[in-house]
């Protein structure tokens, strides 16, 4: 469903972050609506891919890749995120990771009418049960918050969120 | 099958300056190695992800091997890791895993299916390409050094006697003497990089 609203967020400005934000590897788990950004993270040179096949082995990736100096991010839908507790307990509060989610929000809905689907319901408190701050994006015009994001983690040495509340809007292209 | 702890003084041998990740070996391995910061003795950070941890930092640093002694429970906890080290083919890393068929720090409950996984057959069927098995110690520290001259990532499961624990935990003997924080900065302070 598109609503016709003309704010929409682009796989463009999400990667444009990940590159100002010096990240260098993005750990994964495709959600359904990130396919187009996939294709752009492939061809950017400056990022490797690491696909894992459950969300909660991408906080362990992440924590070692930041023990070798890299700057991981997580990509996962909220479905996955909250598959992830205890990992996240373990692998990223526990050795300090500074890294940001950003997180495909299945099931929301821009104006907050119930959809189907149960898992963006579920997926503020669960965040809020991990005392990890979040950030909601929905448009380009959010862009800065990704910022505010990174910048949050690395001062905090904690995970920070975005929540990409595009679902119906066309962030698949 | 045989006694962890033989195996490690074998492997000592043979580590050069790799970095290691001693997992359930870590009581051990404390005790024995001489370059405590390239090592990263954890404990139990999370129920499984030593290998996704492991993997994740010989992403980071691919000039070095990476050695992992990862446990048959920890890794079915996440087996799927498999597949994802498997398509990244890290040359630098080394995949030990101590298979002593058991939860041994809770008292010895058989991990599922127990007897009868071959954890080789299941990383070569991930996509590892270089898979080894040993329920001998003479004979895996035969071959230890032709192990540890093929690239990796190379897969190498043993059979090992459970060191099983039946304390409370608040009575058992603390063998990590650094926080995973200290762990961790030790090796970056160590490697050069920059906090």
């Amino acid at each position: 469903m598109n609503d016709g609203s003309p704010a929409h967020l682009s796989p463009q400005t999400v990667l444009g972050q990940l590159k100002q934000h010096g990240v260098t590897h993005v750990v994964w788990l495709p959600d359904s609506e990130t396919n187009w950004l996939y294709l752009l993270m492939q061809a950017e040179p400056s990022l490797t891919l690491v696909s894992v096949p459950r969300e909660g082995l991408a906080c362990s990736v992440a924590a070692g890749l930041a023990a070798g100096g890299k700057v991981p991010v997580i990509l996962v839908q909220n479905t996955g995120l909250m598959e992830s507790g205890d990992s996240i307990r373990g692998w990223l509060f526990g050795f300090e990771v500074p890294v940001v989610f950003i997180v495909g929000m299945r099931g929301w809905n821009r104006h907050g009418a119930p959809t189907a689907d149960t898992a963006s319901v579920y997926t503020e408190p669960f965040l809020n049960a991990f005392r990890i701050n979040y950030y909601l994006v929905e448009s380009d015009a959010d862009a800065q918050r990704i910022t505010v994001a990174f910048n949050e983690a690395k001062k905090t040495k904690r995970p920070v969120a975005v929540l990409v509340g595009d679902e119906y809007h066309g962030f698949n292209r | 099958m045989f006694h962890t702890e033989d195996f490690l003084k074998a492997f000592k041998l043979h580590r050069g300056d790799a970095i290691v990740v001693p997992g359930r070996g870590g009581k051990h391995w404390v005790k024995m190695s001489d370059q405590p910061d390239l090592d990263l003795p954890l404990g139990d950070p999370a129920m499984g992800g030593h290998a996704a941890f492991a993997f994740g930092l010989a992403l980071a640093q691919p000039q070095r091997r990476v050695v992992l002694f990862d446990s048959e429970g920890d890794l079915q906890m996440g087996l799927g890791i498999l597949l994802t080290i498997a398509e990244q083919k890290p040359a630098n890393f080394y995949h030990f895993v101590l298979d002593n068929e058991c939860y041994a720090t809770t008292g010895g409950q058989p991990v599922p299916n127990a007897r009868n996984v071959d954890y080789a057959l299941l990383a070569k069927g991930a996509g590892y390409p270089r898979t080894f098995a040993f329920t001998e110690l003479n004979a895996l520290t035969a071959a230890l050094p032709d192990i540890l001259g093929q690239p990796g990532p190379v897969f190498v499961t043993m059979k090992v006697h459970a060191d099983v624990e039946n304390k409370p935990i608040n009575e058992r003997v603390r063998w990590r003497t650094k926080s995973w924080i200290q762990v961790v900065s030790d090796l970056q302070r160590k490697l050069g990089i920059a906090a």
